[in-house]
């Protein structure tokens, strides 16, 4: 039995704009919320094509769960529109969305078996005993936990707690599936496993996924488009590639990947002083024993190694810069010379010049 | 002290030594103690049944000099006795009914919502307790006057729901209040209506809460009698007021009889729960977090 017709793949095109997507998916507009005084959602923007995975990724406080919670029907939003393919759902109850939800903390219900807890949305929509059995069977082997039917959910492991969640969401087939940090219960092994079956099932069933995560390695790896969220706004809706290679604002460069952060101008290759701020990323710092263009001496001041690269601060003057070094070990008190080989000009808090040295 | 030696040596050599002085001077004190315990608490029971089967028990004997039947045969032929064991058959699950429907909804609010005034209901629900209840039940009395519910079930009733309202909305609140939200809401996310959210999640989750209140308000009500006696007395006499009776006016063997019969639904009920609330399934519900 399928459960879904495989939809067209997710399409690969790196547009770092949200554009309206016609027909399927979701599209949020306008969506404002205030709770306690407090603006929690400030005007958000949203739209998800029809079978694309897209992380809501952002530091705790700022506001992606309460997005999901107005997008699955928990909390009714003050102001905008929720729209899951083309109908307008803002108005309804979490009961009548065809939306499916994926909790935190899985929530299954103790009292029921493996089998019970799957199959209790299609026991709701009256279907018959047998063809309930089929599908739960079907998504539950689909999940691979069909040995474990008839168990209760307090006798199996977190993982496979979370894939009953899953099952039990995707039982339903949902227009679109939402999952609240799926991953964060579970330890650090498991979640590289987990995160990879649901964006392997994710693709399979061609299902629109909004996921919320405040882990970036989560998202990156995941995600088709990551909308970065911050204090109610979203800050940038990319591809995980673009977000990381050319974030938009200060704070998605420094949320994404790890950045040296200067005040300073970028001219010719050289750090002098100025208003912005620059944003240079390790990898984009290279060391060499050697001079070469655009580079200046500076002191190794402090090596950690990280397996299979280290981690190296080098300071000249004032200034301090981190650098991840591949090949040949570098020594604490060393001379070297450092380059910079790109760096990102940012002013209020934008992006608004990318500038490399001529290497 | 010779304790440091001892457990150290014990580490040292495992189990193969003989076991010390110290520890059967200690499994020696916990036996006399579980004895005593015995003693106390079996004892008058055991007294109890015996008596039921005495004919005459003069004061030296240890066992009574015959044994009979006839004290049964005197409670389950008086009439006034077994019209006794009926009322309070009666009473009692009707107690429960009634106070489940009055105090669960309440009980689901205090768990649930947040109104004005919420801590002072919750807390001025202790008053029916916090007071004497002879003084409460006169000034009870009093008013039942003044309506006319004086020897009448209704008045009976009320006196009995009074003293369970307590356990039926604490007990509850506290069992509704620990299921967690979620797994409502995953339920309405399902496609649930909130009915069936509350059928089919809450309340079999919160059941071994409620279960546990209901048997306790049973049993209040099975053994309430100052209020019973004033309100019902001499119309609606139940076990525990027709005992006060009994102990004037019946030889005490019959009044043992009487207080095996009491007995009898209070054992029972308790059995029933400690199988169903911690053998059972519902048992499980709590583990999970």
């Amino acid at each position: 039995m399928t459960l879904h017709e495989p939809v067209t793949e997710p399409s690969a095109s790196t547009t770092s704009t949200g554009t309206a997507a016609s027909g399927g998916g979701l599209t949020i507009r306008g969506l404002h919320k205030i709770l306690g005084g407090r603006t929690i959602i400030d005007n958000l923007d949203l739209s998800v094509k029809e079978g694309e995975l897209v992380s809501l990724l952002g530091p705790s406080g700022c506001g992606k769960t309460t997005t999901l919670r107005m997008i699955a029907g928990f909390l009714q939003p003050d102001e905008g529109s929720i729209e899951v393919e083309g109908q307008e759902v803002s108005h309804l109850g979490a009961e009548n969305r065809p939306s499916a939800m994926v909790f935190q903390n899985y929530a299954l219900w103790p009292h029921m078996t493996v089998a019970k807890n799957v199959g209790f949305p299609l026991k709701l929509r009256k279907m018959s005993k047998t063809e309930i059995k089929d599908r739960v069977e079907a998504v539950l082997e689909l999940v691979s936990l069909l040995h474990h039917k008839d168990s209760k959910p307090a006798r199996i492991s977190g993982g496979e707690q979370q894939r009953v969640a899953l099952a039990r969401a995707l039982v339903q087939e949902p227009k679109l599936l939402l999952l609240d940090e799926p991953l964060s219960n579970l330890d650090a092994k498991l979640r590289v496993k987990v995160r990879e079956d649901i964006r392997r099932i994710q693709q399979e069933l061609g299902i629109t996924t909004v996921i919320v995560t405040h882990d970036q390695e989560e998202a990156m790896s995941m995600s088709d488009r990551i909308a970065v969220m911050n204090a109610g706004r979203i800050e940038q809706y990319s591809t995980p590639e673009a977000l990381y290679a050319r974030p938009e604002t200060e704070f998605v460069a420094t949320f994404i990947g790890s950045m040296n952060r200067l005040e300073g101008s970028f001219v010719d290759g050289l750090i002098t002083s100025g208003p912005d701020i620059l944003g240079i990323r390790p990898e984009d710092v290279i060391l060499a024993d050697a001079p070469f263009a655009g580079a200046v001496p500076a002191t190794v001041e402090r090596v950690v190694p990280r397996g299979h690269f280290q981690e190296v601060y080098v300071r000249r003057g004032d200034t301090q810069l981190r650098s991840f070094v591949s090949g040949e070990l570098v020594q604490a008190g060393q001379q070297t010379y450092a380059g910079v080989r790109k760096a990102m000009t940012f002013r209020d808090g934008r992006l608004v010049a990318e500038a490399g040295a001529a290497l | 002290m010779s304790n440091t030696p001892v457990s150290r040596a014990r580490t040292a050599s495992s189990t193969r030594r003989p076991p010390s002085l110290d520890s059967i001077l200690r499994s020696a004190l916990v036996g006399l103690f579980v004895i005593l315990m015995l003693v106390f608490i079996l004892g008058p029971l055991l007294w109890l049944g015996v008596r039921a089967f005495a004919g005459s028990w003069t004061f030296p004997n240890l066992l009574p000099d015959d044994w009979t039947l006839r004290w049964w045969q005197v409670v389950f032929n008086d009439g006034a006795l077994s019209i006794a064991v009926q009322n309070s058959l009666f009473f009692a699950p009707l107690t429960v009914l009634v106070s489940a429907v009055i105090c669960l909804p309440a009980a689901y609010a205090f768990a649930r919502f947040d109104f004005p005034g919420r801590r002072l209901f919750l807390i001025s629900l202790f008053a029916t307790n916090a007071f004497p209840k002879m003084g409460l039940f006169v000034t009870l009395a009093a008013l039942f006057y003044a309506l006319n519910l004086m020897n009448s079930v209704l008045g009976i009733l009320v006196v009995h729901v009074l003293g369970t309202v307590v356990f039926m909305t604490w007990i509850p609140a506290a069992a509704f209040a620990a299921v967690p939200r979620n797994l409502e809401e995953a339920a309405r996310d399902a496609g649930a209506s909130k009915l069936r959210v509350f059928a089919s999640v809450t309340l079999p989750m919160a059941l071994p809460g409620i279960i546990v209140a209901a048997v306790m308000s049973f049993l209040a009500s099975f053994d309430e009698a100052q209020g019973t006696y004033l309100v019902g007395a001499p119309d609606f006499m139940t076990m525990p007021t027709q005992m006060y009776s009994l102990v004037l006016n019946y030889p005490t063997q019959v009044a043992a009889v009487f207080s095996i019969l009491l007995a009898i639904p209070s054992v029972a009920l308790m059995l029933a729960a400690h199988k169903h609330i911690l053998g059972g399934q519902l048992a499980e519900g709590f583990q999970i977090k």
